[in-house]
């Protein structure tokens, strides 16, 4: 049939019947929440640009899926020295790379990639420091530059990092994203071809797909990688298609448009449950939502005061009213799944009488002013600052504190918050690698309070308990320490913590082998479709 | 001449309130986490937002007078670069929902204007009024609710199918489908063209069909329209070459003056059907505080503006040959 036969006929049958299902090889549509910045892991902090790479790229360890265990990866084991020092990894034999019209790879992935990835990152003098901005966020933010003393080839399938000082959470710290394998041959290959940027543009990795093709606010598209050396792909072809309204993804998951999605807004689980095409899976999210006190500031320097509001708020028609069923109600900073979590610390209870009392014992006057930040952003752990805000504000009014909502636009909103101007901040965390550390010291060391934490809280014990946890490799040890911690942590009450959110993955019903991971993007390796 | 001051003032004028949009571009993007000082300073310095803002301005105009729009704070990429990749699914919609609200929207008019007073004229310019006022969101909200999940005829959003992959050779995806020679992928951007065409559309489609009827009115009480008739002339004759011809001149005006509106429709258009247009990518830009992309972008569809007004009028001395008297 001529091209201009078929466009015609085309143009009758659409305007005749509407849409179409094209039946072609086996794809998978992933719908997702936006546009990546770049394919490269190592320049991305947020969660829609590192979902867009993680088809193609792997690290040397990885979290297991829908766990935060770490496994191997590109490494299949690796030695820690008796001092805690030395990380000597040994590499997987037989790791393909991917190749793409400007890239045929001429051997296989080796140690000189390990000592490349880590060297971009850290070294300013190497020829792709520079390129695509050079941001390396979370390298930097995870204390590489400080922890990373070296990153040296012992041989092809060797490499061994040492450290400045002994870090437990350093393999699940490079399970994350930014920590990922990209080849040296394909970026000298560029540099010789004067075209650097591509290698943060059409990423070339050894995951279970490979790069096509990406249409700027439209798609993404992937094939499956044969060569994967852990088994081959369901699918032939995985496509994220871009869509930003939660509305709109919801009504492609529901018309099979795509066959899964994430975000969607928490009005619309009960109609999902209840639509026997689509499945919905869900999982406590390692995310804690907080409101923090800044113990620097009156009258929150004051222990009680902070207690009494704690007693004061009504979490439980919080979670009902904002957060419709998908959060759990939190009582310490970490997540109740994740190891070291203490069950044994008793929330305050919720007695505004109580709280009354402690107030005018600490000499707190009636109808004393105060501010309460709500955030302009929606997060997977605060869907609705505002709202929360009101509810804090009606329960404070009865304790007798006056609160004003303050908000800010996100940018100045966190930099306020983090130089110390507010008194009572909405805020929360999603963890990084799994690891305690990433939650305690992140949020509440000594060190933070004279950086960006938001309650500027510093209790020495507590710190000293979190310093020692994080350079003990015994997880046992760590879990002692940590849940300590926890409790030295409550009898302060820096915080008010509001809940873990519940994570959420609708899917078709005909959708097999997808799990929601606890840590990173979602694993599309063992996706099917029935 | 008057393209140094209108270059000026758009400009100084997207510059302006992007700088009083509160936020800062840098800041915008920064995670719970916070950023260090040193490396705010560095981006700051790097992009230029160290400087006051008259040198920003300046600078920028500089940059620009070169044809230099300088790079997205988020990818990098040069504004002209992703501009190019983006404008022709811009101009794809565009040019349907203009072609649909032409097609229909003119002899719509042109019936209730030779129906006058009938039961069809009232309704249609209720339907209009309705039509030219429509909240384009919430339009085409309800329209993927009903033909997408409700009856399944139409795709929810985006261009073509995502189970096709057609190489974007053009970009217009109509011409790139016919030389990818895959009957499925034509028949998938048609498809995917309908919903958009039509929400886009609605708004010019009431607008050029009511001024289609009021030009027609005044144009057939006009003397010229009685002699035609008195002539002998067919019915078919004297409306089409004697009264559409003349009335059609008002009816250009707002053909023209609506691209500008139609660009601003496909703003929301293009967010609510994931259509990876131009108009997508400002929204996006302005969320995100990608300062070079958000000037840059306006800079060029207010040019875009200018070049199709200028279009119009030269197209009034087709219609009218007393203008280029």
């Amino acid at each position: 049939m001529s091209r201009r036969t078929t466009l015609l006929s085309a143009l009758a049958l659409t305007t005749a019947l509407g849409a179409v299902s094209p039946a072609l090889a086996k794809t998978f549509v992933y719908c997702s929440e936006g546009s990546p910045e770049n394919f490269n892991p190592m320049l991305n902090t947020t969660g829609t640009s590192l979902q867009a790479s993680a088809p193609v790229y792997e690290g040397l360890t990885a979290f297991k899926t829908g766990t935060t265990e770490v496994v191997g990866a590109l490494a299949e084991k690796w030695d820690v020295s008796a001092d805690g020092l030395v990380y000597t990894f040994h590499l997987r034999h037989n790791v393909k790379w991917h190749s793409n019209k400007n890239f045929k790879p001429t051997r296989g992935f080796n140690a000189d990639d390990v000592v490349f990835s880590f060297d971009r990152q850290a070294n300013k003098e190497n020829p792709y420091h520079k390129v695509t901005g050079g941001g390396y966020d979370y390298y930097n933010d995870m204390d590489m530059p400080k922890l990373l003393k070296s990153v040296t080839k012992v041989d092809d399938y060797t490499v061994k990092f040492t450290l400045s000082a002994p870090q437990a959470p350093f393999i699940a710290d490079i399970a994350m994203p930014f920590a990922s394998i990209q080849s040296k041959e394909y970026a000298d290959g560029l540099l010789k071809m004067g075209k650097p940027e591509l290698i943060d543009q059409e990423p070339i990795g050894t995951g279970p797909f490979e790069f096509v093709q990406y249409v700027k606010d439209a798609t993404i598209r992937f094939k499956r990688f044969d060569a994967y050396y852990n088994g081959k792909a369901k699918v032939d072809t995985l496509v994220y298609s871009i869509n930003k309204d939660a509305a709109v993804r919801l009504a492609k998951l529901r018309a099979n448009e795509c066959q899964s999605t994430l975000n969607l807004a928490p009005a619309d689980l009960p109609s999902i449950r209840s639509d026997k095409n689509l499945t919905l899976l869900s999982q406590p999210g390692l995310n804690v939502g907080y409101l923090a006190f800044n113990t620097t500031k009156k009258p929150f320097d004051d222990v009680r005061v902070r207690m009494a509001v704690n007693m004061a708020v009504d979490k439980k028609a919080i979670l009902t009213a904002v957060y419709q069923g998908a959060g759990q109600a939190a009582k310490n900073l970490i997540p109740p799944t994740m190891w070291s979590y203490n069950d044994k610390v008793e929330d305050f209870k919720y007695d505004p009488a109580a709280a009354k009392k402690l107030l005018a014992d600490a000499g707190v006057a009636e109808g004393t002013e105060v501010d309460l930040w709500a955030m302009p952003v929606q997060r997977p752990y605060n869907p609705d600052a505002k709202r929360i805000g009101e509810l804090m504000q009606a329960d404070l009014a009865k304790v007798g504190i006056k609160a004003k909502i303050v908000s800010y636009e996100w940018g100045e909103y966190r930099k306020r918050a983090q130089a110390g101007e507010g008194q009572m901040v909405q805020m929360g965390w999603s963890g990084d690698n799994g690891d305690p550390d990433n939650f305690f010291a992140v949020l509440a060391s000594c060190a933070a309070a004279k950086a960006n934490s938001l309650t500027k809280w510093c209790n020495p014990t507590y710190d000293a308990m979190i310093t020692k946890a994080a350079t003990i490799s015994n997880v046992a040890e760590r879990t002692k320490l940590y849940q300590q911690a926890q409790v030295e942590m409550h009898k302060d009450a820096p915080y008010l913590f509001i809940a873990h959110s519940v994570v959420f993955l609708p899917m078709r019903a005909n959708v097999t082998g997808l799990k929601i991971q606890a840590v990173g993007s979602e694993n599309f390796l063992n996706v099917d479709l029935k | 001449m008057l393209i140094v001051p209108t270059f000026i003032g758009v400009t100084l004028l997207s510059f302006t309130l992007i700088h009083l949009v509160p936020g800062d571009p840098i800041e915008a993007r920064v995670g719970e986490r916070g950023i260090a000082p040193e490396r705010l300073a560095a981006l700051r310095h790097e992009f230029g937002y160290d400087q006051p803002l008259w040198k920003q301005f300046v600078d920028y105009e500089v940059q620009v007078v070169h044809g230099d729009l300088g790079v997205s704070l988020v990818t990098r990429q040069t504004v002209w670069s992703e501009f190019l990749t983006l404008f022709p699914a811009t101009i794809e919609l565009a040019f349907c929902a203009i072609g649909f609200a032409v097609l229909i929207g003119i002899p719509l008019g042109v019936v209730a204007a030779l129906r006058r007073g009938t039961p069809f004229d009232y309704g249609l310019m209720g339907a209009s009024v309705t039509g030219a006022s429509m909240p384009i969101f919430w339009w085409g909200l309800m329209m993927i609710l009903v033909f997408s999940v409700g009856f399944g005829w139409t795709p929810v959003s985006g261009r073509v199918s995502d189970m096709y992959f057609v190489e974007p050779w053009s970009g217009f995806m109509l011409i790139d489908c016919w030389f990818s020679d895959d009957e499925g992928a034509c028949r998938s951007t048609l498809s995917h063209l309908i919903l958009p065409t039509i929400v886009l559309g609605t708004i010019p489609l009431a607008n050029f069909a009511r001024m289609t009827r009021s030009a027609m009115l005044e144009v057939l009480g006009e003397d010229y329209i009685r002699t035609a008739r008195a002539k002998g002339l067919s019915g078919m004759r004297v409306t089409v070459v004697h009264a559409l011809r003349n009335a059609l001149i008002p009816v250009v005006t707002v053909i023209g003056l609506s691209v500008g509106g139609l660009l601003g429709g496909a703003i929301l258009t293009e967010t609510i059907f994931a259509w990876p247009g131009v108009g997508h990518w400002i929204i996006e830009s302005i969320q995100r505080r990608d300062y070079p992309v958000l000037q840059g972008g306006t800079l060029l569809i207010a040019i875009i503006v200018i070049g199709v007004n200028l279009g119009v009028d030269m197209l009034y001395s087709v219609l009218n040959p007393r203008i280029r008297r």
